[in-house]
């Protein structure tokens, strides 16, 4: 009987070790940073923040830009991020005007290229890196089909596309925001929503990431994707037979940003983070994983990356784009949710 | 009986009706409030007041919601058509023939249970994709959608079925066999007026369980739905896209109706279910028929070879360097940190909520078994308490998982500490499979004699040491049934957790959805596989452990 009771006591206390270790663990400032980057980002920016300012743990909650938005908003009474880290501009913009960032610039923020620089009212948020979007065109199916390569967006609107293209769903996606915003600047509200609805005669699907396209047209699951500008390179290093392709008008593109949240219990971490993403150490970092990055200085061409796509970004009004994302995505998806992904 | 005799059992009996109590409260916490704030939830508007039944108003006047219900609704009836004849051939052989390998059959059917659902819908992606090597069998037609969801939603229902209608086949009587014969009643006439009346009422619970369990299930939809959308999608859809907690509650109570029906029904038949079999029944034994066998034998091959194939394929898959291009062998999918945040992270974190859930759960239902069916406790409290234990049956853990957030997540609750932790994925998982650990517990303490409880108070031994030197001892299988249960299911359930993880507890089959949904589906394989690997060995180590040590110490069972 006496082992019986051993037993039980030593299944409590292997129970309750396990609590136990969980409240060691919180020796260092935990800063909860909600997040869209890519997944594979992850490890290395944890382990690069955490290197330099040695007091803080991050902890990330990620999930698609217009996942992460919506908790954000959801949650903004009584917010549970200390940070956003890697969030398109539009979204923290829209953040800024409701009033739920902390207003701080940066040390050396104001080195960093304009365009990646809070400009506008008071200073809440740095851009980190650019994300573009860009066509991923499988060679091999493309053959299979006798498609000709496009070279315009207007060429995905061929019936040799049919069914064969997938974009990511703007409602979710940031790169599926972008794009859609830039085919409305490009070209006006009445041609760009024609445009769209030719375009989506031939979407197979709209999928909720902005990776999920580049990777599908990788591996020969859809033909054409729209999608995530360094994702697409990977695929390629990584064997698969695309092309990136970009459009002769040019492409949509958004800034990643970092901003410290309204109320949070950690400030003075979360300054010390901030002030780590303005660095050039930090940039470095980004340019592994982005083409075009905040700082001036560093420059990185991953291998097969479009070498002309920093020159077809179009004009990107980011105040616009914030304001109208609502009503842009209420007017998408009136009409062409039928063939979102099930998220 | 004298005073100094009566005293004691007075004073046992409030302990047990005290200890009832601690448990009906326990599983109101556990089970009815959450229930009762996704209910509450229901009927309020974004800001918590009260709007009656506003929002069941908007879920049915917006089209894209009514289309999820009705794709739901047709797609689970076609499956449950699918599966419940395939499930019925499959449970005859196993009970009623003199098939070869009968173990080996009945382990085949029952793989599914230890992989999450999705895991079939990978495999479809695979075989069936666009760049699927049988994609021709589809003849043009698109795996993503409904063709993918049912397909992959029967091969994870099959095992209920067959659990189900073999268990109805078993409690045949043999003599009415007999008897058939001695009139030289022909064969197929044995088949329609005794075989097929015996067994309808567990084809019909079969039906009911198949029809919840796809109506509920949310990552075969997530994964192969393509742009086909199923009210578990949608319900994650409102909530976690797009924080539309009121709506989310409305496709919540929707999602319970069905499985209410089914609940009660099966409750009714196992009523009837009970009479069919009387005391004088002989056990059916099957006359050889060779030719009767080798159609089934063969039969049973194909149905299993689909069920090995979809869990193979995944696993194959999950070795592959860069399909379709490049079919080299690699563990690279199996190096996380490249894909998913927390590297192997999940993994562990299931292992632990797991070993948790396996722990604590049996603890809990074990005793709490105990209790209801074998103190003197007042008759109402046995009743709720009985009635608490059956209730999580009838709610899909999609919906339970739903009723936690409310209950935890409103504003001003006491559990909001509780987000996001451990310990709620841990209170949810055990609610959540609660009613067949207690169902488990309760047959076996029926087959122990009450004699010993009789004798012990006898005795003037309380209860509790009773339960610690006899009870306990003698239940350890079925103890150890519900641990490797609960074990299991932890390991592989999605659709309640998914709404309850937090930044530092997600999940390995969480982890596979998002890695899947990121495009990264050679790893969603990997982490599926290795969900998958622990589960059988779970069961494994169960097996080896119920002959070698429980044979031993149950020898007196024997005589």
């Amino acid at each position: 009987m006496k082992s019986r009771l051993f037993q039980g006591a030593s299944l409590c206390v292997a129970a309750l070790s396990v609590f136990a270790s969980a409240a060691l663990a919180q020796t260092r400032t935990k800063l909860t940073a909600y997040t869209a980057l890519e997944n594979d980002q992850l490890p290395p920016f944890k382990a690069a923040i955490e290197a330099a300012v040695p007091d803080v743990e991050i902890v990330w909650v990620r999930d698609s830009t217009g996942v992460i938005t919506a908790r954000f908003l959801a949650e903004k009474d009584n917010p549970r991020a200390d940070l956003v880290i890697g969030l398109a501009a539009t979204s923290t913009l829209l953040f800024e005007k409701m009033n739920l960032l902390e207003s701080y610039s940066p040390t050396g923020a104001d080195k960093l290229r304009p365009a990646f620089r809070d400009g506008a009212g008071d200073y809440t948020w740095t851009g980190t890196a650019a994300i573009l979007a860009v066509v991923c065109y499988n060679t091999v199916e493309a053959k299979k089909a006798n498609a000709v390569a496009p070279v315009s967006w207007d060429d995905l609107t061929k019936a040799d596309f049919k069914g064969k293209v997938v974009m990511p769903h703007p409602a979710s996606s940031g790169t599926g925001y972008l794009q859609v915003a830039a085919w409305l600047q490009l070209m006006g509200e009445e041609k760009g929503w024609a445009f769209m609805d030719k375009l989506h005669d031939n979407v197979a699907v709209y999928t909720h990431s902005g990776s999920a396209p580049c990777v599908q047209a990788a591996k020969g699951e859809r033909m054409v994707g729209i999608g995530f500008d360094m994702r697409g390179a990977r695929e390629k290093t990584n064997g698969a037979p695309i092309d990136l392709i970009v459009p002769k008008e040019g492409v949509g593109w958004d800034v990643e940003t970092t901003a410290i949240v309204k109320g949070t219990k950690n400030l003075a971490a979360a300054k010390k983070v901030a002030d780590w993403t303005a660095t050039k150490g930090a940039n470095e970092l980004f340019s592994k994983y982005s083409a075009i990055v905040a700082h001036p200085e560093v420059k990185n061409a991953p291998p097969n990356y479009p070498a002309e796509a920093e020159g077809k970004l179009v004009k990107n009004d980011f105040a616009w784009m914030a304001a109208e994302r609502d009503r842009i995505l209420k007017e998408w998806v009136k009409r062409y949710e039928s063939k979102a992904q099930p998220k | 009986m004298n005073e100094s005799f009566a005293r004691p059992l007075v004073r046992e009996s409030t302990i047990a009706n005290a200890l009832v109590a601690t448990l009906i409260v326990t599983l109101i916490l556990m089970i009815g409030w959450p229930l009762w704030a996704l209910l509450s939830k229901s009927l309020q508007d974004g800001t918590g007041a009260f709007i009656g039944l506003a929002n069941f108003r908007t879920y049915f006047s917006t089209p894209s919601m009514v289309a999820a219900l009705v794709n739901s609704l047709w797609v689970a009836a076609l499956t449950t058509t699918i599966v419940v004849p395939l499930a019925f051939v499959y449970a005859y052989a196993l009970t009623r023939s003199r098939m070869p390998g009968k173990g080996l059959f009945t382990a085949l059917a029952l793989l599914p249970i230890f992989a999450p659902s999705l895991l079939s819908a990978i495999s479809l992606i695979y075989l069936f994709g666009n760049q699927g090597f049988l994609k021709e069998l589809l003849l043009g037609h698109s795996i993503y959608g409904p063709i993918g969801i049912v397909f992959a939603e029967s091969c994870y229902c099959f095992p209920h079925a067959v659990m189900i209608i073999a268990t109805g086949l078993r409690l045949a009587d043999g003599r009415l066999y007999e008897v058939a014969e001695a009139l030289g009643t022909r064969p197929s006439r044995v088949f329609f007026t005794i075989t097929l009346p015996g067994v309808r009422y567990a084809a019909i619970s079969a039906a009911f369980v198949v029809f919840t369990l796809v109506i509920t299930d949310f990552g075969i939809p997530k994964v192969i739905g393509g742009q086909f959308s199923v009210l578990a999608t949608d319900a994650y859809k409102q909530i976690v896209g797009q924080q539309n907690f009121e709506m989310g509650a409305v496709v919540g109570l929707v999602l319970l109706v069905p499985a209410i029906l089914a609940f009660f029904v099966d409750r009714h038949i196992q009523k009837r279910q009970v009479a069919l079999l009387s005391a004088r029944a002989v056990p059916y034994e099957p006359k050889p028929a060779p030719g009767r066998d080798l159609a089934l034998t063969l039969f049973c091959l194909a149905i299993a070879s689909v069920l090995v194939a979809m869990l193979g394929m995944a696993i194959w898959a999950s070795f592959i360097r860069y399909w379709p291009y490049n079919l080299s062998l690699t563990l690279a999918n199996y190096e996380f940190e490249n894909f998913e945040p927390g590297a192997w992270g999940p993994y562990l974190t299931s292992l632990k909520m797991a070993g948790l859930v396996a722990v604590l759960g049996t603890a809990l239902i074990f005793t709490g078994a105990y209790l209801v069916e074998k103190t003197k406790v007042a008759a109402p409290l046995r009743g709720i308490a009985h009635f608490l234990a059956m209730l999580p049956m009838a709610v899909p853990g999609l919906v339970l998982g739903l009723g936690y957030v409310f209950f935890i997540n409103t504003k001003g609750s006491p559990f909001g500490v509780l987000y996001g932790t451990l310990a709620v994925l841990v209170i949810n998982t055990v609610a959540h499979f609660y009613t067949v650990g207690h169902i488990t517990a309760t047959t076996a303490l029926k087959q122990i004699d009450p004699e010993f409880e009789a004798v012990s108070s006898s005795l003037k031994v309380p209860f509790w040491v009773t339960f610690r030197r006899v009870t306990m001892p003698i239940s350890m299988p079925a103890i150890l049934d519900i641990a490797v249960y609960m074990f299991v299911n932890a390991m592989t359930t999605i659709s309640a957790v998914i709404f309850l993880y937090g930044p530092a507890t997600k999940l390995a089959s969480i982890s596979v959805i998002h890695m899947d949904e990121s495009g990264a589906t050679a790893p969603a394989a990997a982490m599926a596989t290795c969900i998958v690997l622990t589960a059988i060995a779970a069961k494994l180590i169960h097996l080896v452990m119920d002959k070698l040590v429980f044979e031993r110490l149950q020898a007196w069972r024997r005589r």
